[in-house]
């Protein structure tokens, strides 16, 4: 299948208006505004398309549950935050292929009956934001967002916020405390955003992808769309691969393709003389897939059916010579690091298990130390307001459950069993 | 030992509150700007971007900037120190003019950012979280940047590098001394528009 959000991003000037405008841009805005807005949201939602952020929900229905019939007025809130390890898709399109977003971002406006959007991007990403504010202004100067946008009576305010350097701003209700000026903690649910949001006002917030399929939907038809893909796994993906592959990228393709396909043909596999140990299917907070389950369809439903979760759709390889153990307590030390504190068996325990896992991994482990790290995650996993918890865990859980023969070489030797080449030793 | 002597005793270190502190003319120009963006009711929304201003005024964040801001958003000191001491973007010290950041998390460290790390430590004399004596560099480790496919990446100020090997990292460090943030690839829609 041809790219349909990344086709143009080698060119050089793909990211400027006029590019985008010679290659049918905000023609799915101008079918949007032809419409009402809530047939908008029927054509998202027979398009099957499902949020890009990692869980997976369907986007139409998300705008459906949004409570138009709140005197309040109603928000869209853009997740550009992307933080979870092995993610850059959202990076790239935004750098490459920014009115692709802000066509979105309109149309989303539209359909819930909003008039404002949040574009919410990380704070890292200053190069983007350069490129992204350069395009909202050019978007505002030619009326395809603003006041009146292209004659409908429709306005629309599009507006970038930077945040400061926080994962957990990536989750939806920590985004908009965030975006409310204070730390990006999450709150209790339900109330769920769509009634009780930005400002206690309705909200659907959606991933960078999640809205750049969008213009894609209503230009060429919701069927045209959901039968790019497996049943219920519509349109185009973007797949970030990293790790120990020959070409790590972002690749475009259909969700029929398989975990190996992406791996071994689009990214090179791994390099010469390694072999394949074992891939993180969907960024750093989802278990482990062995090579022998690469046949998996690199689908939402796909993926889980293996054991895992497609996630943000980074893949990371890893080849013989990752150390399980030293994996685990690097994302520990992500965890404990972005734990934002609010839940107490999050916050205290990221930091024991990453204490315990740097003991294995520096040889001064114990046997129950195992048991230790079982008890502390059953304890943490379930237990807190946000998914960062069960995705903590995580890493844990699934190198014990593979891997337990290297945790218990390393407590049998009192050293690391696989001190790579690549790492520093001290 | 006797409870009350170990336990206790706060380990917070209070925000320095610096010289007296306004915006410059064109900081103030800017921040007026920025609160448009919000519901007039919501002005609190513009801390963020508010602090970035401070930060780009005098290089860190001090007590009387934060109270500065306070008044302009119509909210306490005490809330704007809670977001500053809550993002990892916001410095409440000195820095060096540079600051490399190292990103350390999976993708990074799976090729060679340990290493990168250890011979940024070398070649400055410094460890992770120090700056040096002349007030040139600062180095900080942090958690994974969002650009795994060029790993290792390392970012210095807002401006990146990528793919920096181990080996490379003395003759960046020299470069930076002399070219300044010129001397850093770029991210990679920046590359292909030179």
């Amino acid at each position: 299948m041809e790219p349909l959000l990344t086709k143009y991003v080698r060119e050089p000037n793909c990211f400027t208006l006029d590019f985008y405008l010679q290659h049918e841009g905000y023609e799915g805005l101008k079918k949007a505004l032809a419409m009402t807005p809530d047939q908008v949201v029927d054509v998202v939602k027979a398009s099957g398309l499902r949020g890009r952020g990692g869980a997976g929900f369907p986007t139409g229905m998300k705008w459906q549950f949004v409570d138009k019939k709140s005197p309040n007025p109603k928000y869209i809130a853009c997740n550009a935050d992307e933080s979870e390890p092995g993610t850059f898709k959202d990076h790239l399109l935004m750098e490459r292929n920014p009115h692709l977003l802000i066509e979105g971002c309109a149309i989303a406006c539209y359909a819930i009956g909003a008039r404002v959007a949040y574009i919410y991007i990380r704070g890292e990403f200053f190069h983007v934001q350069h490129v992204l504010e350069r395009a909202i202004a050019d978007a505002y100067a030619r009326g395809f967002i603003g006041k009146n946008v292209l004659g409908s009576g429709f306005d629309c305010d599009v507006y970038m916020h930077r945040g400061a350097g926080a994962y957990e701003a990536g989750e939806e209700t920590a985004l908009l405390e965030s975006l409310e000026g204070k730390r990006a903690q999450p709150r209790n649910k339900p109330p769920f955003p769509a009634v009780v949001g930005l400002y206690n006002c309705p909200t659907a917030v959606n991933n960078v992808e999640t809205l750049a399929n969008v213009p894609l939907i209503l230009k060429n038809g919701a069927e045209w769309y959901s039968q790019l893909g497996p049943e219920k796994n519509g349109g185009p993906k973007l797949f970030c691969i990293s790790g120990h592959v020959k070409r790590p990228g972002v690749y475009e393709a259909p969700m029929t393709i398989t975990l190996r396909e992406l791996i071994d043909g689009y990214a090179g596999g791994v390099r010469e003389g390694r072999t394949l140990k074992a891939v993180i299917p969907g960024g750093s907070s989802v278990p482990i897939l062995l090579p022998d389950q690469l046949d998996a369809q690199a689908s939402f439903d796909g993926v889980q059916k293996a054991g895992s979760l497609l996630g943000s759709a980074g893949l990371i390889v890893l080849d013989d010579t990752t150390c399980m153990v030293w994996l685990a307590e690097n994302l520990l030390h992500f965890y404990r690091h972005e734990s934002c504190g609010k839940c107490t068996p999050c916050r205290e325990g990221t930091d024991w298990l990453h204490k315990i896992l740097r003991k294995i991994e520096h040889g001064q482990g114990q046997t129950r130390d195992l048991d230790l790290l079982l008890s502390i995650s059953g304890n943490i996993a379930g237990k807190t307001l946000c998914a960062f918890g069960d995705a903590a865990v995580t890493p844990v859980l699934t190198t014990l459950k593979h891997f337990r023969h290297e945790y218990e070489a390393h407590i049998r030797e009192g050293r690391c069993t696989l001190p790579a080449d690549w790492r520093a030793h001290a | 030992m006797a409870y009350g002597a170990t336990f206790h005793r706060s380990s917070r270190t209070l925000t320095d509150p610096g010289p007296p502190f306004t915006y410059s003319p064109e900081n103030r120009a800017r921040f007026d700007r920025i609160v448009t963006r919000y519901p007039p009711e919501q002005r609190r929304s513009a801390v963020l971007p508010a602090l970035y201003l401070v930060q780009h005024q005098q290089g860190f964040i001090t007590g009387h900037a934060m109270q500065h801001v306070a008044e302009l958003l119509g909210i306490t000191a005490a809330d704007v120190e809670d977001v500053v001491s809550y993002y990892t973007m916001f410095y409440t010290r000195p820095m060096g003019r540079f600051v490399v950041n190292v990103c350390r998390t999976l993708s990074c460290a799976l090729n060679g950012a340990e290493q990168v790390t250890a011979a940024l430590c070398e070649t400055l004399g410094i460890r992770p979280g120090e700056t040096d004596s002349t007030g040139t560099f600062t180095l900080v480790e942090v958690e994974c940047l969002g650009a795994c496919d060029r790993a290792p990446v390392v970012m210095v100020n807002d401006a990146w590098q990528e793919c920096l090997k181990p080996a490379d990292v003395r003759r960046l460090v020299e470069d930076l001394r002399t070219k300044g943030e010129a001397a850093l690839s770029g991210c990679h829609h920046v590359v292909e528009q030179s």
